[in-house]
């Protein structure tokens, strides 16, 4: 059987696992995840060309990006040159670092940017269907949890049913939301919205707007204009504008960080749907390209499956499923 | 002419030689390099890519170059017919069961458009002198039967739903009765997203399979989805026996290569692509436009349209004389910009001109839209009087719209120094929307939008 094959065997069985892992594992020290992409790497004798085409491929196919992934593997033959390194083993330790340095960041950009005098607004864009409505409650949920005063703006007038949506989200949550009616003018909303905030003195306004794909010029100017509308109300808003983004998508993610970036000012990034198998490798190309920092990854629909990004962890599940297929062939599934 | 973006990269392979002779094996593999990360690009599955690239590579190497073509051109001849066909060589029309209602079930991840689809669908049956039933089938996401409903009324659909406490068999079971009671030909039933990995929302999806034995089982895929687009569609084809497959969002600028992801596991045809967020834009697909699309090859049948769609024709023909007699202002120049922004960012709309990506990867071309955006200011800063007569800009009006405009008197300066170029170069650009078609506009666009200095084009921004 090719490696592939069992790869792909693998997976399915694995994902329970290393979800689970994902979860709670954010205590999980750094030594797991050297020890975990280390058995990949073990498994391998000799760094050839071959080496390298798996790895390109185990990269490739967890969507990090091909330009990324060529400079990547690239830098890697500069270090195997230069350091003489012979056996993979060695090679793996560098090549966690340099996923993990790419997608870290400094540390002040791991936090939600927070108005020390008043309302925090965070603004949500992305294209449609990738999770914003959804991450919008669970993060109303989080701050509720922190004994903060939360208001949700439903500036997604356009989609069938998306301020209902977001109003079933504000019951679950018990925060309230400020809406207009279906088809009325999203900045108008956000104008409402950040009044009421005032009045009403909340800590955090979160603001929901429709899905948009990045290419459509007038809906783009829209988001323009929404932000602007906050600012003119509160100068130092939106403190943070967060693009969501699904673990799914390809290398269209770039394209969607850079216009999105462009237009309303993105601070942040937010990987949804990550309970799935789908790797969510392009934010390390967006990283690397747009230095976007991850704020949050979305794992599953319910309130509490939002957790705070973490690099390492997230290095550790992109190649969990990929390492130690050998072994793991040979066990049962479902164990 | 389409295939022009991976002709060139495989022209830097093989050189400018025409009729070699036999294709070599080395020159094949290093063509297939060329496709591979093309295909890779495009989010195409690593593995298919992989099936591939090994197919081609046979039908390839030691084939005969006839004398008037050069070797690129066999190869890239070889690649489009080959994906095109695997992507679905002939169209294929929606399943109708012998006796009525037809029942047509939805199927797909999380935000894929599954719920959108349904009313596109049913818009398209009524259009037919169908009459489908809507069944709302999502209970789980928050307001998803609020959603069908809303679609359904736009339309003047019926839309049966038992609210979000019934199971969505029951409700799938009861509404294909409805429709045979009520006399509807076609039952589209809505279902909620699922990951292919979740096995208790797939075991419900296979039990309402199993209730309503549908005509049709569709897929509904992400046209931007990435690598995981093989393991969902291999997961619910094992699952359900599709037997179509429909994309969606393809009005974005992806690539689309999960469509050749999801059609080699499945082997199901690709029976519709959803090109907007209205209820009408759903499509038939294009097998051919797919293939060029995932190539990168530049669609010069769609720029066409969006060309089409979204200038003014009048104000197009207006233009044309305008630039053929050279009495173009810069109120023209604006109104010009206006007219292109609507299609779209310019870098992509360079990307759907075959020989683009040749002068995008020049270094000294760059796309800056801050750039434009400075351009446009400069020259909306101008009165009335200096738009219509360029010419009597003088060092103190210079000034006076630099200072307007948040630009430097050099910004100005330039820009004068580069519309006078440009009014030179109108007669080609006029070819644009003139009768040459897009040969002159491709040129046309390379003028206007080319790289600085030297023998290169003049950037007229
Ligand atoms: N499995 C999984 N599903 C998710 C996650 N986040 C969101 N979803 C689901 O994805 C679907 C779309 O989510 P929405 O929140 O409606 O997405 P949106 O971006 O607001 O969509 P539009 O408003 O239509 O643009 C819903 O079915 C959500 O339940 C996640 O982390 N995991
Ligand atoms: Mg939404």
């Amino acid at each position: 059987m090719s490696f592939f094959k069992r790869l792909k065997e693998s997976i399915a069985s694995k994902t329970e696992a290393v979800t689970s892992k994902f979860r709670e594992g954010l205590t999980k020290t750094r030594d797991a995840l050297v020890g975990k992409v280390g058995e990949l790497f073990s498994r391998r004798k000799k760094i050839d060309e071959e080496f390298f085409e798996e790895l390109e491929e185990i990269l490739i196919g967890a969507d990090v990006g091909v330009n990324t992934v060529m400079e990547l593997i690239d830098e890697l033959r500069a270090e195997v040159k230069k350091r003489k390194i012979e056996e993979p083993a060695e090679l793996q330790p560098i090549l966690s670092e340099k996923l993990v340095e790419m997608l870290r960041g400094s540390d002040d950009e791991v936090g939600m940017k927070e108005n020390p005098n008043g309302i925090t607004v965070i603004l949500f864009v992305g294209v449609n269907g990738v999770g914003k409505t959804t991450t919008i409650g669970k993060l109303a949920w989080r701050y509720k949890q922190q004994g903060k005063n939360v208001l949700l703006a439903a500036g997604d007038t356009f989609r069938a049913g998306a301020i209902e949506q977001l109003e079933v989200w504000g019951q679950r949550v018990g925060v309230d939301v400020i809406k207009q009616e279906s088809g009325s003018d999203p900045a108008a909303v956000m104008f409402d919205a950040v009044q009421e905030a005032k009045r009403r003195n909340v800590d955090v306004l979160i603001c929901d707007t429709a899905g948009r794909l990045q290419n459509k010029h007038n809906l783009m100017e829209e988001l323009a204009k929404i932000h602007r509308v906050i600012q003119r109300e509160i100068p130092s808003a939106p403190h943070e504008t967060l693009l969501v983004l699904d673990a799914t998508t390809g290398q269209n993610a770039l394209q969607q960080a850079k216009l999105f970036g462009e237009k309303s000012g993105v601070t942040g990034l937010v990987l949804t749907k990550l309970d799935g198998t789908a790797k969510g490798g392009i934010v390390i190309a967006i990283r690397n390209e747009l230095s976007l920092p991850v704020k949050f990854v979305g794992l599953g629909e319910q309130m509490d499956d939002l957790q705070q990004f973490d690099a390492d962890q997230f290095v550790h599940a992109l190649f969990a499923g990929m390492a130690g297929t050998e072994e793991q062939a040979d066990e049962p599934e479902n164990t | 002419m389409a295939f022009e973006g991976l002709t060139t990269r495989l022209q830097n392979v093989f050189g400018k030689l025409k009729g070699r002779g036999k294709v070599s094996e080395d020159d094949v593999n290093e063509a297939m390099r060329e496709v591979r990360l093309a295909l890779l690009e495009a989010d195409v599955n690593f593995k298919v890519v992989k099936d591939f690239i090994a197919k081609v590579k046979e039908q390839a190497t030691g084939i005969e170059v006839q004398k008037s073509f050069t070797p690129a051109m066999v190869i890239i001849d070889i690649v489009n017919k080959e994906l095109t066909e695997l992507m679905g060589g002939t169209q294929e029309k929606l399943a109708k069961a012998n006796k009525p209602p037809t029942v047509i079930l939805m199927a797909g991840l999380q935000g894929a458009g599954k719920t959108t689809l349904t009313g596109k669908l049913a818009k398209l049956l009524q259009s037919q002198n169908h009459k489908p039933l809507l069944v709302a089938g999502d209970i789980y996401r928050p307001a998803a039967i609020k959603q069908l409903q809303v679609l359904g009324e736009q339309i003047g659909a019926q839309v049966f739903t038992l609210g979000d406490k019934i199971s969505p068999v029951e409700i799938a079971k009861q509404g294909v009765q409805l429709a045979k009671d009520q006399g509807n030909d076609y039952v589209l039933i809505d279902t909620a997203g699922r990951l292919q990995i979740d096995e208790e929302l797939m075991q419900e999806i296979k039990d309402i399979h199993a209730a309503v034995k549908p005509d049709e089982v569709l897929l509904v895929v992400d046209a931007m989805t990435g690598q995981e687009a093989v393991n969902v569609a291999k997961s619910f084809h094992e699952q359900l026996a599709l037997t179509g497959v429909v994309l969606t969002k393809l009005d974005g600028d992806t690539r689309g290569g999960a469509a050749l992801s999801v059609k080699a596991v499945t082997g199901c045809p690709i029976k519709f692509a959803s090109t907007g967020e209205k209820i009408d834009q759903l499509e038939p697909f294009h097998p051919d436009r797919m293939a060029s699309r995932i190539l990168g090859m530049g669609d010069m049948l769609s720029l066409i349209e969006k060309a089409q769609t979204n200038m003014d024709a009048e104000k197009a023909a207006e233009m044309e004389r305008k630039m053929r007699n050279a009495d173009f202002t810069f109120d023209d120049f604006l109104e010009q910009m206006e007219q292109v922004r609507r299609m779209g960012p310019l870098d992509q709309l360079l990307d759907m001109l075959p020989g683009m990506n040749k002068v995008k990867n020049n270094p000294n071309f760059k796309i800056d839209e801050k750039q434009i955006a400075r351009t446009e200011a400069i020259a909306k800063s101008m009165t009335k009087a200096e738009k219509k007569k360029p010419d009597i800009i003088n060092y103190s009006r210079r000034k006076r719209i630099a200072a307007g405009s948040g630009t430097t008197l050099a910004d100005v300066n330039r820009l004068l120094r580069q519309f006078e170029d440009m009014k030179k170069m109108m007669k080609q650009f006029s070819g644009m929307m003139g009768p040459k078609g897009p040969k002159g506009g491709m040129k046309a666009l390379k003028g206007m939008f080319g790289g600085k200095g030297g023998k290169n084009m003049k950037f007229p921004f």
